[in-house]
């Protein structure tokens, strides 16, 4: 029973840097229209601005937390700004291919910068170690992330469904046009829910930080791991990305327990089962309607 | 489902469709004798580029062109862009390797047993990802890809994994200075993808490659007209691996390795890029594309240069924002404008 615990709670730990980065994926494509390539190498940047941040000026996990994010906000809403914009009424493949290129500029900077083998993060006081419930012990970091994420993921759901702001998003996805009709500044929100949603992902690099080797091509299989989550949660759908974030964790969780081999190949047969049998995703609606 | 994917329809500019000059229509007749002209002019680039440059850097050009052309056969033909077209110019640069390897066949009979495995998996790999169209397809051929790459990792014992295939040797009746030199291999192997090229072609230029055309304009009209639309994509998609793995079966054969390097998705990105930087719905698009980055990138690695993502994203990031027909796309685009200000003077 307690290895089972164990990989359940890895499996939810990873599970949490997918739901939340695929959250910020949810909620761009929901308002923008826009797939964001670019977004496992904002979740490397999180990771690497943290350890730099640590590096140069000592600034302390729990700070990065805040701060990075908020630094990746402002640098999602230069990019909304510089080059985003300008696709936006074209097809959305023209903003896939512009992201992609984005994200082969960013990845290789950081790799002329800072190299190739890793940079180091030590876990901060406090998370590291052991927890004991009864006769089971997990890794205190894995349950903190488990937690902040399900706490993060709790927030914007609030956020979307108790707040005006909120409500402007999720009608401007429903139905941009309508929302326009109705006299709300659709265009006004383009801008900060793009930076949003790049700041989930860069706080989901923060808090991977410690936990996985912060390297280059960090983001490169994540991003690809990210596309088939929000496949199997249905694109346009906020809860389909949260909750298929924690199952692809829990897969790959298990896979990698019982079946090492085929830990990462899992993901996609499950994918492939989804496309198969309900192709709009576990929570998407349908989309011809 | 989304408000966006009919936002775009109304401006008018998909990917593929360009605009009023479609490249469903000949950009210069049939009768045209410049279209002997072009054919000729590009014939003749073919066989002097291992004069000019250094012919394995020919032979790459010339392999990602075919490459290109494949990707294009759906992007720019059928209105699918597939972003894991690594997943058979890959496994079929493997199994050409292996089959080389074991058998010890003429080199061409290894890069078809390539061809028809890339083919076999881009069956069920089709089947599945056409149920999804636009950005989701894009996505579901990535992932795709994606899985092959980690399965070919993980059968190391036959693939060879993290190191490759090393030392495909050449095989061709016993030719001594085809099967050691490159500039010999050159003119052996360039038949091939000549081959590749008149296929996809005579694809787009059949009744079949029409209704893919009808598909990509309006699939809803397509179905209505009583085409089984998935069926033709599907189809589409499997000849689209075919072109993909026969030129990663000769790049396999002409570098003597086979690396997981070809089945990742920079590999499905680089040739995306190609492409659209060629110019999308342009057979002529592919070549030139393909003669930009290879030489580039060939520059790039001999400067000693490491940031090669640095310029083909830039370059990436320009094309789209600015010169979204690429460079063949731009270039007809102004010929023909100048021809019909000749034939119509005002």
């Amino acid at each position: 029973m307690s290895p089972f615990v164990q990989y359940t709670v890895q499996g939810l730990a990873a599970g949490g840097f997918y739901a939340l980065a695929a959250l910020g994926l949810a909620v761009i494509f929901g308002v923008l229209g826009v797939v964001n390539f670019s977004h496992g190498a904002v979740y490397m940047l999180g990771a690497v601005a943290a350890a730099v941040l640590l590096d140069v000026i000592h600034v302390h996990f729990w700070v990065a937390l805040m701060v990075v994010p908020i630094l990746l906000f402002l640098f999602g809403v230069l990019m909304e700004r510089l080059f985003i914009r300008w696709l936006l009424r074209l097809d959305p493949l023209y903003n896939f291919l512009l992201t992609f290129g984005l994200s082969l500029i960013l990845v290789d900077l950081v790799k002329r910068r800072y190299g190739v083998s890793g940079l180091p993060y030590e876990r901060p006081a406090g998370l590291d170690g052991q927890l004991h419930i009864g006769d089971i012990s997990l890794p205190t970091y894995s349950v903190f992330v488990c937690l902040l994420s399900l706490l993060v993921c709790g927030l914007v759901w609030l956020l979307l469904t108790r707040t005006r702001i909120g409500m402007i998003v999720r009608a401007s996805t429903e139905d941009a046009d309508r929302t326009r009709a109705l006299g709300i500044n659709v265009g006004r929100w383009v801008t900060p829910v793009f930076g949003f949603g790049i700041a989930l992902a860069g706080l989901a690099g923060v808090m991977a930080a410690p936990f996985r080797a912060i390297t280059a091509d960090m983001g490169s299989n994540f991003v690809i791991i990210l596309f088939a989550v929000v496949v199997i949660g249905g694109l346009g759908s906020i809860l389909g990305a949260v909750v298929a974030g924690f199952l692809v964790g829990l897969v790959e969780a298990y896979g990698q327990a019982y079946a090492p081999a085929f830990a990462q190949v899992a993901i996609f047969v499950l994918m492939a089962g989804v496309v198969l049998f309900r192709p709009a995703g576990l929570f998407g609606r349908d989309e011809s309607a | 489902m989304n408000q966006h994917v009919k936002d775009s329809s109304d401006v008018g500019d998909t990917v593929g469709t360009t605009d009023g000059a479609t490249p469903a229509r000949p950009a210069v007749s049939r009768r045209s004798p410049w279209r002997w002209v072009m054919l000729a002019v590009g014939l003749a680039a073919a066989l002097v580029l291992p004069w000019l440059i250094y012919p394995p850097v020919a032979m790459d050009i010339a392999a990602w062109a075919l490459f290109a052309i494949s990707v294009d056969l759906l992007l720019g033909y059928t209105g699918l862009l597939s972003f894991g077209h690594a997943a058979f110019w890959g496994s079929s640069s493997y199994v050409t390797g292996l089959i080389a390897i074991h058998w010890g066949v003429p080199f061409p009979l290894a890069i078809l047993g390539g061809m028809l495995f890339a083919m076999a998996i881009a069956v069920p790999i089709g089947y599945l990802s056409v149920r999804r169209t636009g950005i989701y397809f894009a996505m579901v051929t990535l992932a795709f890809a994606q899985m092959i790459y980690f399965v070919a990792n993980q059968l190391s014992s036959v693939t060879g994994g993290e190191n490759g295939l090393q030392e495909i040797p050449i095989s061709f009746f016993g030719i001594a200075s085809v099967e050691t030199d490159a500039f010999s291999f050159y003119y052996a192997a360039i038949g091939l993808i000549l081959l590749g090229i008149w296929a996809a072609w005579r694809i787009i230029h059949s009744p079949f490659g029409r209704v893919l055309v009808a598909i990509r304009d309006n699939p809803a009209r397509a179905r209505a007209l009583g085409y089984d639309v998935d069926r033709y994509k599907i189809v589409a998609f499997v000849l689209s691996a075919g072109l993909a793995g026969l030129a990663g079966g000769v790049f396999a054969i002409s570098h003597g390795f086979a690396s997981l390097e070809e089945l990742s998705w920079t590999t499905s990105g680089k040739v995306v890029l190609i492409t659209v930087l060629g110019g999308i719905g342009t057979l002529w698009g592919g070549p030139l594309g393909a003669a930009t980055v290879v030489t580039l990138e060939d520059k790039l690695a001999s400067s000693g240069f490491e940031g090669t993502g640095i310029i083909l994203g830039s370059i990436f990031v320009v094309i789209v924002l600015l010169f979204r027909h690429g460079i063949w796309g731009t270039v007809r685009d102004l010929l023909l404008r100048r021809m019909a200000a000749r034939r119509d003077p005002r």
